[in-house]
C-alpha cells in the first residue's frame, strides 16, 4: 500500500498537472483574444481619427480658399479708380459681410505701402505704412498672401488675406482681415469627445486657433517637429506625460498643421472594461477549474485508497486460502501415506486377535497380556485413524448441503452437549441470543462442529472457574449473522494469534489436541461463505467472532 | 454359502494378512498384487466378490474396474478407498461398484459388506439364469 506521503504527493502532482495543462491553454486564450480585440478596436479608433483629421482639414482648406477666391474675384473685375469712388469699398465690403460676418476690415493698399482706401471699425490704422513689412513684399511677389495669426495694431487675435493686382505700371494690393475665431468654430466640433481637442499649429508650433485645454491661442504647444507631408497621419505623442493619439495633417493653403487629439479615456473605454471582463472570466476560470480539478483528484484518489485497501484485504484473505489449500493438500498426502501402514497394522492385530481363539494359545499364561497388548494395539491405530480421518476430512473438497439453518438452535443444542463437562468445572456459559434471528444458508452439522471446537477450547482455555458469553445478532450490509464467543480464560500472545488456525497448532498438551480443531472449523466457515476472526489479548481471554452470510431468497 | 473374493492391492503385507483372516472364516480369497494380476486371475476363474483398491501404481483400481465389469459383470466390486481419494470411490459406485470401504478399514464392516455383495452376486446370477 502506498503511504499516506505517497498520496500527498500524487494528489499534488495530479492537481498540479490538471492545472497546468487546464489554466495554460485559457491563458493563452484570454491573451490572444483581449490583445485581438485591442488591436482591432485600436485599428477602428485610427480609422476614426483619420477620418475626422481628413474632413477638418478639407474645411478649413476650402474656407482658406473660398476667401482667397472671393478677394481675387473682387479685385481683377474692378480697376482701381472704381474702388476710389467714395462708398464703393464700403459697399463692397458689405456685400462680403452679408455672405461671411468673419470680415473685420478691407483696405487698398498703393505700392507705396500707404493706405488708399479703407473700410471698418479701426480707423486709426487708415494712416499705417507697411512698405517694410515682410507681407506687403510677399504678397506682391508672389500675387496672394496668407498671414499666420497675430494681434497686430487692432490688438485682437486675426489673419490677413492679400491678393495684388498690376495695372499699367502701378500695382496695388487688396487686404482683408479676418476674425482668427472662425477657426476655433471650424477645427472645433461635438464630434470630438469630452476630452477630445483639436488646434492649428504654425511651423513655429504657435497655436493658430484656440485649444480646449491647454496652452491659450497663439502660445506654443510643443508636439514635436513634423516635416511637411501630404495626407494624414497618426501618431502617439505624450502630452503632460500622457500618451495621446493624436491625427495629423498639413493645410495644402498654408503652413499650418491640424492636430486632432482624441479623448484617451473615452476611446480606450472599451479596452478598460474588457479587460476587466476578461480578467474577471480568468478568474471564474480558475475557480471552476480548481475546484474542478481538487474534487476530481480527491475523488480519484479516495477510490484508488480504496482499491488500495480492497486489494490489500484480498491479498491477505487469499495468502491465508492458499496457505490452508496447500497445508491440506499437504496434510491430505500425509494422511494417506499414514494410512497404508496403519491399515497393515490393524489387519496384523485383527488376525493376532483371531489367532487367540486356537486352543493352545488359550492355555498359555501370558494369555491375557497377549489379549491386552492387542486391545492396545487397536485402539491406538483407532486414535491415529481418527487423526489422519480429520486432515483427510479438512482437505476434502465436499461442497457442504445448504440448509435453513437457526443459529441459535444449533447454539442451544452445542452447549447441551458441553453443559455436564462445563458445570464440572465451574464455567457458566452465558447466552445472549437475539429473539427472531435470520435464517442462514448453511450446514447445521458443520456449524455444530464449528462451536463445539471454539467452546470446547474455551472450557480448556478457562481450565476452572470462569465465564463463556455466545452473543447472536443480525447486522445489515452486508446481511450477516454475527456470533461471538467470548470466554474468560488467560487470553492468546499475541505471536501466537496469527498461527491459531494453523494445522497441529495447539497449546493442549500431547494427546489431548489434535491441533486441527480451529483449522477444520476455519475451513469449515470458509466454505459456508463466512469469516471467522480472533480478538484476544493476553489476560483478558479471547473473543471468537464469526460471520456467516444471510439467506437471500 | 461358499463365498470366493479377490483381493488387489499393491501392499503384500495387508493382502496376506486380510487373505488369513478371511480363510479363517472359511472364505476362500485369491491374492493379487497388481490390477494386471488381478485380471489375469479372473481370466482364468470366477469370484463373486473384488476387494479393489483404488491406489495403485500402474493400472488404476479405476481402470481395473471398468475391465471388470466388461470381463465378468455379475463380480461385485468393493473399492478400498483412502479418504482424500472418496472422490474415486465415488466414481467408482458410478461405473458399477458395489460399495466402498475407507482405509483403515473395520473388518467386521467389510466382512459384512462381502457377504451383502456375495448374496446380491447369487441372486443376479439366478435372475440370470431364470431370463
Amino acid at each position: 500500500m502506498i503511504e499516506s506521503s505517497g498520496y500527498t504527493k500524487l494528489r499534488i502532482k495530479m492537481v498540479l498537472t490538471t492545472l497546468g495543462f487546464s489554466l495554460i491553454p485559457l491563458l493563452i486564450l484570454g491573451y490572444t483574444i483581449f490583445r485581438q480585440f485591442e488591436a482591432a478596436h485600436i485599428g477602428k479608433v485610427v480609422q476614426h481619427l483619420n477620418h475626422l483629421t481628413e474632413n477638418k482639414r478639407r474645411t478649413i482648406d476650402l474656407f482658406l480658399n473660398e476667401r482667397l477666391s472671393q478677394l481675387m474675384a473682387i479685385a481683377y473685375t474692378h480697376k482701381l479708380q472704381y474702388f476710389l469712388e467714395d462708398g464703393t469699398l464700403e459697399r463692397v465690403f458689405t456685400l462680403m459681410q452679408a455672405r461671411s460676418k468673419y470680415y473685420i476690415d478691407l483696405g487698398i493698399i498703393d505700392q507705396d505701402g500707404s493706405h488708399v482706401i479703407y473700410t471698418g471699425p479701426y480707423q486709426a490704422i487708415r494712416t499705417a505704412n507697411y512698405k517694410d513689412e515682410e507681407w506687403f513684399n510677399q504678397v506682391q511677389a508672389k500675387g496672394f498672401y496668407i498671414s499666420d495669426v497675430f494681434l497686430g495694431r487692432r490688438n485682437y487675435p486675426h489673419f490677413i488675406i492679400a491678393v495684388s493686382r498690376r495695372e499699367g505700371d502701378h500695382t496695388w494690393v487688396l487686404r482683408a482681415t479676418i476674425d482668427s475665431d472662425i477657426f476655433d468654430s471650424l477645427v472645433q466640433s461635438d464630434q470630438l469627445g469630452a476630452n477630445g481637442d483639436a488646434f492649428l499649429l504654425n511651423t513655429d508650433n504657435v497655436l493658430q486657433s484656440k485649444p480646449r485645454f491647454g496652452p491659450k491661442l497663439l502660445e506654443h504647444m510643443n508636439l514635436g517637429s513634423f516635416a511637411k507631408f501630404t495626407g494624414v497621419r497618426t501618431d502617439t505623442i505624450a502630452v503632460d506625460g500622457k500618451p495621446y493619439l493624436v491625427g495629423l495633417a498639413w493645410l495644402e493653403n498654408k503652413n499650418w498643421l491640424l492636430a486632432i487629439r482624441d479623448d484617451p479615456t473615452e476611446e480606450l473605454m472599451p479596452l478598460a472594461r474588457t479587460r476587466w471582463l476578461v480578467w474577471i472570466i480568468l478568474a471564474g476560470g480558475f475557480l471552476v477549474i480548481a475546484g474542478g480539478t481538487i474534487l476530481t483528484s480527491n475523488t480519484i484518489l479516495s477510490q484508488l485508497m480504496r482499491s488500495e485497501r480492497e486489494k490489500a484485504s484480498l491479498n491477505a484473505s487469499l495468502t491465508q486460502s492458499s496457505k490452508m489449500a496447500s497445508l491440506g493438500k499437504m496434510a491430505a498426502g500425509v494422511a494417506h501415506e499414514i494410512n497404508n501402514p496403519l491399515a497393515i497394522i490393524k489387519e496384523k492385530a485383527g488376525w493376532m486377535r483371531d489367532l487367540l481363539g486356537e486352543e493352545d494359545i488359550k492355555a498359555s499364561p501370558n494369555f491375557k497380556e497377549f489379549e491386552d497388548a492387542i486391545t492396545k494395539i487397536e485402539y491406538h491405530v483407532t486414535r491415529a485413524k481418527d487423526v489422519t480421518h480429520r486432515l483427510l476430512g479438512f482437505a476434502r473438497r465436499m461442497d457442504p448441503i445448504h440448509e435453513d439453518v437457526n443459529v441459535n438452535e444449533v447454539i442451544t443444542q452445542t452447549i447441551t452437549f458441553l453443559q455436564n463437562e462445563a458445570r464440572y468445572r465451574a464455567i457458566e456459559i452465558h447466552t445472549g441470543l437475539q429473539k427472531d434471528l435470520p435464517f442462514v444458508a448453511s450446514d447445521s452439522a458443520q456449524l455444530q462442529q464449528v462451536f463445539l471446537n471454539i467452546i470446547d477450547n474455551a472450557i480448556d482455555a478457562i481450565g476452572k472457574d470462569g465465564n463463556i458469553h455466545i452473543r447472536t445478532m443480525a447486522v445489515h450490509d452486508p446481511d450477516e449473522v454475527v456470533i461471538t464467543i467470548k470466554d474468560s480464560g488467560p487470553g492468546i500472545p499475541k505471536e501466537k494469534l496469527d498461527k491459531i488456525f494453523d494445522p497441529f497448532f495447539t497449546t493442549k498438551k500431547v494427546g489431548e489436541g489434535t491441533g486441527l480443531g480451529l483449522t477444520i472449523s476455519f475451513s469449515i466457515i470458509q466454505k459456508l461463505g463466512g469469516t471467522i476472526k480472533v480478538e484476544s489479548e493476553e489476560g483478558q481471554g479471547a473473543t471468537f467472532i464469526i460471520c456467516l452470510p444471510r439467506n437471500k431468497d | 454359502m461358499e463365498i470366493r473374493i479377490l483381493l488387489v492391492d499393491d501392499e503384500a503385507d495387508f493382502v496376506e494378512t486380510m487373505a488369513k483372516r478371511f480363510r479363517i472364516r472359511k472364505i476362500t480369497v485369491a491374492p493379487a498384487y497388481s490390477g494386471v494380476e488381478a485380471l489375469k486371475l479372473m481370466d482364468e476363474q470366477d469370484f463373486d466378490v473384488v476387494i479393489l483398491d483404488v491406489r495403485m501404481p500402474g493400472m488404476d483400481g479405476l481402470e481395473v474396474l471398468r475391465q471388470i465389469r466388461l470381463k465378468r459383470p455379475l463380480t461385485e466390486v468393493i473399492m478400498l478407498t483412502g479418504h482424500a481419494s472418496l472422490d474415486a470411490g465415488m466414481q467408482g459406485m458410478n461405473l458399477g461398484a458395489y460399495d466402498y470401504v475407507l482405509k483403515p478399514a473395520d473388518f467386521d464392516e467389510l466382512l459384512d459388506k462381502v457377504r451383502r455383495a456375495a448374496e446380491r452376486k447369487a441372486l443376479n446370477v439366478r435372475a440370470q439364469a431364470k431370463g
